[in-house]
């Protein structure tokens, strides 16, 4: 176990240094540069900025002073905006996007439990049939359409009722978040729905299932705790790459929803050429995903010793 | 013998295919569209550039039919000025088409001044809407000619004191009929003495700079099928030499060969999608269709690269390769006749599925800016323009989404009966 934790661990400090790396090629491959963006600037003016934030030096000198820089947990300084630096944005905005992506999540949760079980549960009657034909929908329609619609929705309910039961944008009361963090889970619920589905109806007969049914324990004890229990674990396998869906995710439905996190930060910060919110951001958000993916992978090998030991072993 | 097997084998998965009419149906709905898409534009002739300024954001249904009228003719107010001092001004509409809104009111002794607002739907329900003009106390009319729209406008005329204190308001509403001016008719070439005429038809109506959606959806849908198909295309390819090298060779090479394969794996997708988009950037005047495709490759490729070495190497240990090889099968016949057959099943049920997920990426990107540049449309695109003007126009979204959301369930649910028609070979082993 030990010997596969350090691996993984080890694996994903060089995957964050490969993250940062590529995004610093990457930004200075990009044509244009925010320095000289529309407006002209007196050469004199342009050259003390390119000094000021080391542009003029070569790169192999930038790329070591932005690693030496990025070791210490700095970020550096906005281009755009001036005294700010990208710590800063990203500890402002980042906390608005953890809100919304973890009730998003929550969503999602509790969505795929109840329909999943209700699905595995009455297996090939209606309440399964509308579930994957849900699920179906939702995994095919983007999200920024399910928001687009949330809006509309919700505006049309404010004018019928004559009051506004929910904002249609925006951010600051706790009435703000349900309409965007439901949209952003609903993708996500869909997906986990039919993979919990398929494992709930995989476990059904298994031994151990048929084992307590026989001995007449009551059906929902069964369910819960023979049956859900081990289904789940499937489902924690997936945890990483569903938590790396909903942070992208956020991109889209914080522009659609006016909602000031990190996702709409950083896309703004892309059409502006802002470089070092773009190249902070990104590095955070991969070391972030990179984690979070170590994290429940080493949460799913501690869940299911079966993992464990076959993967010692390669 | 092999080639007999191989053959029995797809004809199972098409036989199996075939059986499920859901499947067929699909696939028979994703070849329409596919050629509607293809040689719709052809069908369809209007340019999908070209703007029907008589007809901006106009929604699929509603009249078509425009009168004519002189709308190059000054208007120098009523014939009929209402007489001045009564203790009531009263607002009226003299015409109202969409060249012109004509407006005249009696002038009121105490206002030294008005001001005139339009309001419109969409527009916030407690505020006046735009402000129109600010007149003189000696004006007794007004020609609004500001993109006027067939739909219901509010006019509110305030009659204001010297510091533009609101005094009272009159307010009337008002739908101005379809129009188009004379020399417009001319131009389309009116019959003489005709007084209305048709305007194009537009099946979808148009976006909010009087562009056919039916053409640009065709059009946009060239985009985005070819992205969503060629890039997927293009990275299965790849990711199919990649892996079978890679279980071919072993050892060092594949072990190198692998956690590359793991380190593009890991890195976020989206995130490096927008990274790749931006940094490969767009000159002026291209699509960024390009841009897009060559992101898609450079960060899909991993996943087909493991799933194929991975069947090539549980495909390896099968009794039938060892025995072809104990009967002297060189590498090249066992690789071209056996395990490259035998690992397209999973390939092309992978293809299906990566088809839609690249339409969805190439939709958000499009969506948030970061993807097809304007005036190419893709559908992301066109949602996005459309998603601004949900309140006023919903059609404007409504179809580019539609044809997403179509699209990709039409591809996942043929994914899914491909899978379960593939899933003969896993019973039989």
């Amino acid at each position: 176990m030990m010997r596969y934790l350090l691996n993984r661990i080890l694996y994903a400090i060089v995957t964050i240094w490969f993250v940062a790396t590529a995004t610093f090629f990457a930004m200075h491959f990009v044509p244009g540069d925010p320095l000289s963006n529309e407006k002209v600037i007196p050469e004199k003016i342009y050259a003390t900025l390119q000094a000021y934030y080391g542009l003029d030096k070569p790169l192999g000198e930038q790329y070591l002073i932005y690693m030496q820089r990025l070791l210490q947990g700095d970020f550096g300084v906005s281009f755009t905006q001036q005294n700010r630096s990208v710590n800063d944005i990203i500890a402002e905005h980042f906390s608005v996007s953890a809100i919304l992506g973890l009730l998003a999540l929550i969503f999602a949760l509790f969505g795929a439990l109840i329909f999943g079980s209700v699905a595995s549960i009455w297996r090939r009657r209606w309440p399964d049939t509308a579930t994957v034909l849900g699920v179906m929908v939702a995994v095919s329609v983007p999200s920024f359409v399910f928001a687009a619609l949330a809006q509309l929705f919700i505006v049309e309910m404010n004018q019928f009722t004559g009051w506004q039961v929910l904002p249609v944008a925006g951010w600051g009361s706790i009435s703000h978040i349900w309409a965007p963090a439901l949209m952003l889970g609903l993708g996500t619920m869909a997906f986990l729905t039919r993979l919990l589905r398929g494992s709930l109806i995989d476990t059904a007969d298994q031994p151990y299932v048929l084992a307590a049914q026989a001995r007449g324990l009551p059906p929902w004890r069964c369910f819960l705790r023979y049956q859900l229990r081990n289904a789940l674990l499937p489902t924690l396998s997936v945890m990483g790459p569903t938590i790396a869906g909903i942070t992208t995710g956020g991109f889209v439905v914080e522009q659609v929803f006016a909602i000031p996190g990190l996702g709409r930060y950083f896309v703004q910060a892309v059409a502006q050429l802002d470089y070092t919110v773009i190249m902070g951001t990104t590095v955070f958000y991969g070391a972030f995903l990179v984690i979070v993916v170590l994290a429940f992978d080493l949460l799913y090998a501690w869940a299911d010793p079966r993992i464990r030991i076959s993967r010692d072993m390669t | 013998m092999a080639n007999a097997a191989d053959h029995r084998y797809w004809a199972t998965v098409w036989r199996r295919l075939k059986a499920d009419r859901k499947a067929i149906a699909c696939l028979v709905m994703l070849v329409g569209l596919i050629l509607a898409v293809v040689a719709g534009p052809s069908l369809w002739s209007i340019n999908p550039e070209a703007q029907f300024l008589n007809q901006i954001a106009s929604s699929p249904i509603g009249s078509r039919t425009a009168i004519v009228v002189d709308a190059n003719e000054l208007w120098t107010g009523p014939d009929k000025t209402p007489e001045a001092g009564a203790s009531t001004a009263r607002l009226s509409v003299i015409e109202a088409n969409t060249e012109f809104v004509r407006l005249s009111w009696r002038q009121d002794t105490s206002a030294k001044g008005y001001q005139l607002y339009r309001w419109s739907e969409g527009m916030n329900a407690a505020s006046l809407g735009m402000p129109v003009a600010v007149l003189e106390a000696g004006d007794s009319w007004y020609e609004d000619r500001l993109n006027l729209r067939p739909e219901r406008y509010e006019y509110t005329l305030l009659a204001v004191d010297e510091l533009g204190t609101e005094r009272y308001r009159q307010q009337i509403r008002v739908t101005p009929v379809l129009a188009m001016s004379e020399f417009d008719a001319e131009l389309a070439s009116i019959a003489e003495g005709e007084t209305t005429i048709e305007l194009p038809a537009h099946p979808l109506g148009t976006d909010h700079l009087g562009r056919d959606m039916l053409a640009r959806l065709l059009e946009g849908g060239q985009v985005s099928l070819f992205i969503g198909i060629f890039a997927p295309l293009m990275y299965m390819l790849f990711g199919l030499a990649y892996g079978a090298t890679s279980a071919l060779i072993g050892g060092r090479v594949d072990a190198i060969m692998m956690s590359i394969v793991d380190f593009v794996i890991a890195l976020p997708f989206l995130l490096f999608m927008i990274l790749f988009r931006v940094a490969l950037g767009t000159e002026p005047g291209e699509s960024g269709i390009a841009a897009l495709v060559i992101a898609l490759i450079a960060l899909g490729w991993p996943s087909p690269a493991r799933l194929v070495r991975g069947e090539i190497l549980r495909l390896r240990e099968m009794p039938y390769i060892e025995a072809a090889r104990l009967m002297g099968a060189g590498q090249r016949y066992l690789i071209l006749r056996h395990l490259i057959p035998n690992v397209m099943g999973s390939v092309l049920v992978s293809f299906t599925f990566a088809i839609p997920s690249a339409i969805f990426t190439e939709a958000f990107l499009s969506f948030i800016g970061m993807g097809v540049v304007p005036p190419a449309p893709s559908w992301g695109s066109m949602c996005n323009d459309g998603i601004s003007r949900l309140l006023t126009n919903p059609h404007m979204m409504l179809f580019p989404a539609l044809a997403i959301s179509i699209t990709v369930l039409l591809f996942n649910l043929l994914g899914d009966a491909l899978r379960d028609a593939m899933a003969i070979r896993r019973g039989a082993d």
